[in-house]
């Protein structure tokens, strides 16, 4: 009976939060906080502070995180299949109409205006944590200036776009030297 | 820019051709690795995935990956899910859609499930905080790498229209804080005008 209370509760938040990331977090709070009681407002804001520091999106480390402590492992799977749930369906529907119809002369055309307007959103995000990085979440000043995260920012972008590094080694070497760095200069 | 060359030679493939088995589990352990290490939004998964699918496996090409990236943006889920979903989809049919989306699932399951025990410690140790803050550097650093690839080739199609969109596109976001839902529509609804546009111009000449 949990396992489906977890798997509806998620499927309502895998369906209502589009646009992903941040979007799902006023769904969860409603759902989860408010609806069942299943986490008081502190652990909520656990979960936000772990989503930030894991991989994933949001929406599927909210389900870990709560379906784990309501219900196990079967607690989880269950909230993780309810919030793909929605998109399994959806998108696949997408994806039919899309190959289906892109030939079309509208469809082509939307999709026309589409493309740049997806590199501007694209751009908009890696600016957004690059300023993140940079000044830390502080004030546009230069004494918040982090000169070690900027650096490495230059180096990271540098590799990637002359010498073709691999992204994810890239990010990975980038969080080592970082921490190295600070262990010995304090 | 040699790279590039390659990139449009490879770009009128279809889905490639290697065994399905062998195609399957490509699939999954390149979204396995890629959602193993996606700190942050659904956008550094999609440039890590436009990197992954586009420039090294040439799977899917440019335009393309970019029309599957609005979809997954305007449907309802996580980013990351639905660009797997389509991803998966394109490559292999419903088993490629399938792994596609078990890699994606499985990194937070398994990580979030040992970190929810670990929690205090986790978030309060200074190493995993210096490692995390690190890798941020490098995650914008392949965020602005794929938009300069991205961006570049929207300016060199010399369309004031799309090079116009784009920057509106970004100030709004950026700048303005405007949602990224609301600015797809427009993008669709001009999209649409222009279309009705250009054939009316059509039956005028």
């Amino acid at each position: 009976m949990i396992y489906w209370q977890l798997f509806i509760s998620f499927l309502q938040v895998g369906l209502f939060s589009i646009g992903g990331g941040y979007a799902s977090l006023p769904i969860i709070q409603s759902r989860i906080v408010e609806q069942h009681g299943w986490l008081d407002m502190a652990e909520f804001t656990d979960l936000i502070t772990i989503a930030e520091m894991t991989p994933g999106p949001i929406a599927l480390n909210a389900a870990t995180f709560v379906g784990t402590r309501i219900g196990g492992l079967p607690g989880a799977l269950a909230a993780t299949f309810g919030c793909i749930f929605p998109a399994l369906i959806l998108v696949s529907l997408l994806a039919f109409v899309y190959y289906r119809y892109k030939k079309l002369t509208v469809v082509q055309s939307v999709l026309g205006s589409l493309r740049p307007v997806v590199v501007a959103l694209i751009a908009s995000a890696g600016l957004g944590i690059m300023l993140s990085v940079a000044f830390g979440g502080r004030a546009y000043a230069p004494e918040n200036l982090d000169i070690a995260g900027v650096v490495l920012f230059v180096l990271a972008l540098a590799a990637l776009r002359k010498l073709k590094t691999n992204p994810i080694l890239t990010m990975a070497a980038c969080g080592a030297v970082y921490a190295a760095v600070h262990l010995i200069v304090p | 820019m040699e790279n590039e060359q390659n990139k449009t030679q490879s770009d009128s493939q279809g889905r490639p051709a290697a065994s399905k088995a062998a195609l399957l589990r490509q699939i999954f352990l390149s979204m396995l690795v890629i959602s193993g290490f996606t700190f942050g939004g659904g956008f550094v998964i999609v440039s890590l995935m436009k990197k992954k699918f586009v420039d090294e496996l040439h799977w899917i090409d440019e335009p393309e990956m970019l029309d599957l990236v609005a979809l997954a943006q305007s449907s309802p889920g996580s980013i990351a899910v639905n660009a797997a979903i389509l991803v998966g989809w394109r490559v292999c049919g419903t088993a490629g859609m399938a792994v596609a989306v078990l890699g994606t699932i499985i990194p937070p399951l398994v990580i979030l499930s040992v970190i929810s025990l670990i929690y205090e410690a986790f978030a309060s140790n200074r190493y995993v905080a210096l490692f995390l803050k690190g890798m941020q550097a490098g995650v914008a650093a392949v965020i602005i790498d794929v938009v300069a690839g991205l961006g570049s080739k929207v300016l060199r199609e010399k369309s004031p229209l799309h090079i116009g969109m784009m920057a509106a596109a970004f100030i709004a976001v950026f700048f303005f804080k405007v949602n990224v839902i609301h600015v797809i529509l427009a993008a669709l609804a001009l999209g649409v005008a222009l279309a009705f546009i250009r054939k009316k111009e059509n039956f005028v000449s």
